[in-house]
């Protein structure tokens, strides 16, 4: 095997319910505030979401705002916040040499849902469809809208990984560094799922969207009384760059993408099984060269549903199970399932650990599934541990999608 | 419509779709694309407006005719006629 160029995370950019940079956000998870909220979407009516409140026109003209989608202005705002917090500055790089990778779990749904609500009201006459409709719906729109903004000319286009998708963007981006297609590349993942009433229905429909009195108590992975998911919107992008790049430019590096696994169930279009999720984290651990003691901090997936916290729970311990000092924890508590964006945003909420020694908690636990059990779940209140080194990042989708990345404290 | 709230229906409809741009002194004879940032997706949502608010069709073979305010005015006057005007400004 070739000896390929390792990857560093430089920057991170990202909207989430309860912050709009890296630092709110981490301020929040260790708090345990949640970001989630009382939401109400045409046909489907009152329910709750994770709604973000980042300032779009920071980095957009009112006319572009209007020209594309939120999934594009999510992933606008990631990719220059991305920058920033990088310190880069994209006239000293040839702008068809900086990919954009941004994870979808679905993308086109809200457009359509708009544009028939439009025609509805003229009588379904198509005469009244938008021209807009095309170039909002393709499933590259997110990406190229990064493009259209920023004035690159390099590769633009959307993993479609369910809610594993922010991992994969994350996991290419890595890749098409190392293959040299790109001198830098923002990867993660994005979603406007929110918009779409179709995402509530479908998920009411299969009995797996929360329900509670208390919108901020309703994500509640591993506990007794969980119901289902909240559907959030969020995104979260990372500049990724060759070790050897960050380092001549005097980077400040997040960490190191030290591992990554992408696999599948083979078993069911929606039941998760902890076969493929086992194997998923052992591969990823594989190829980052680590015994499972060595990891630091597992991020798991769980979305609040009864059998998918359950099925994982069962994987990690199966594969974690006798080791100490393996903290266990889960943002979707707090933020809600951000769908394309969650692995993205999950990982991002982890990286300052690598500064701060804490292990952000799992919120909602009050009354712990015994299915779900594992060792040192850290449980609503943060924990410190002092010296972090590696963190294992886990997001699973539909149609059986796995996918984990292993991320390792690089220090100065 | 007067000619003078065509001029204002076109102009509330241009500010609708470009938001960012300064449409107070537009020059009526001169191109709107030589004084302001629109391309080819604005001008169909010019069109679409037009049919959505005054139910008005422009066949594609007419959109040169829209290329100048006074142009709007030319064409859209007699089709708007008996219209009223739908936007917050008026003549």
């Amino acid at each position: 095997m070739v000896d390929l160029p390792r990857i560093v995370i430089t920057g991170v950019g990202l909207t989430s319910p309860n912050g709009n940079d890296l630092a709110e956000y981490r301020r929040n998870l260790l708090a345990g505030k949640s970001g989630v909220r009382s939401y109400e979407i045409r046909h489907f009516g009152p329910t709750l979401a994770g709604v973000c409140d980042f300032d779009a026109l920071r980095y957009q003209g009112r006319k572009e705002l209007r020209r594309g989608t939120r999934a594009g202005s999510v992933a606008i705002w990631c990719a220059n916040e991305a920058l920033r917090d990088a310190g880069l500055d994209l006239d000293r790089y040839d702008r068809a040499r900086v990919g954009v990778y941004p994870g979808v779990t679905e993308h086109g749904n809200v457009e359509t849902e708009s544009e028939i609500h439009n025609v509805s009201q003229h009588e379904f006459d198509l005469a009244f469809w938008s021209h807009h409709h095309n170039p909002r719906t393709v499933a590259n729109s997110p990406a190229g809208e990064v493009v259209l903004n920023l004035g690159l000319r390099g590769p633009a286009y959307c993993l479609g990984g369910a809610c594993a998708a922010g991992n994969l963007g994350l996991i290419h981006g890595a890749q098409m560094l190392q293959l040299g297609e790109v001198d830098l590349a923002l990867g993660g993942g994005v979603s406007e799922s929110i918009r779409t009433f179709g995402i509530f229905a479908s998920f009411a429909a299969q009995g797996a969207l929360a329900r509670h009195a208390d919108p901020t108590k309703a994500s509640r992975p591993f506990d007794k009384g969980r119901n289902g998911i909240v559907v959030s919107e969020g995104g979260c992008l990372f500049a990724l760059e060759r070790l050897e790049d960050a380092r001549a430019r005097g980077a400040r590096i997040w960490g190191e993408l030290i591992g990554h696994c992408i696999g599948s169930d083979g078993t069911d279009f929606v039941l998760p099984d902890s076969a493929g999720q086992n194997a998923c984290m052992r591969g990823a651990l594989r190829s980052a060269g680590l015994q499972p003691e060595q990891v630091d901090v597992v991020s798991t997936h769980a979305t609040s549903t009864l059998s998918g916290d359950e099925v994982e729970m069962r994987a990690i311990r199966e594969v974690f199970g006798d080791a100490d000092g393996v903290y266990v924890n889960n943002t979707k508590s707090t933020i809600g399932h951000a769908m394309g964006g969650a692995a993205a945003l999950e990982l991002a909420g982890n990286l300052p650990s690598f500064e701060d020694g804490l292990v952000h908690p799992t919120i909602n636990l009050d009354d712990l599934d015994p299915e779900c059990e594992v060792r040192n779940l850290v449980a609503n209140e943060p924990r410190e541990v002092g010296r972090i080194e590696t963190i294992l990042n886990m997001s699973f989708g539909m149609l059986g999608i796995n996918s984990a990345v292993a991320v390792r404290r690089i220090d100065a | 419509m007067t000619t003078e709230e065509v001029v204002v229906a076109i102009t509330d409809i241009i500010t609708t779709i470009a938001p960012d741009e300064d449409v107070t002194n537009l020059d009526r004879s001169e191109r709107l694309r030589d004084q302001i940032d629109l391309d080819s997706m604005d001008f169909l949502d010019i069109v679409m407006e037009l049919r959505k608010l005054y139910g008005v069709h422009v066949p594609e073979e007419d959109y040169k005719e829209l290329a100048t305010i006074d142009g709007c005015v030319a064409y859209l006057h007699p089709l708007l006629a008996d219209k009223e005007l739908h936007c917050a400004a008026s003549a």
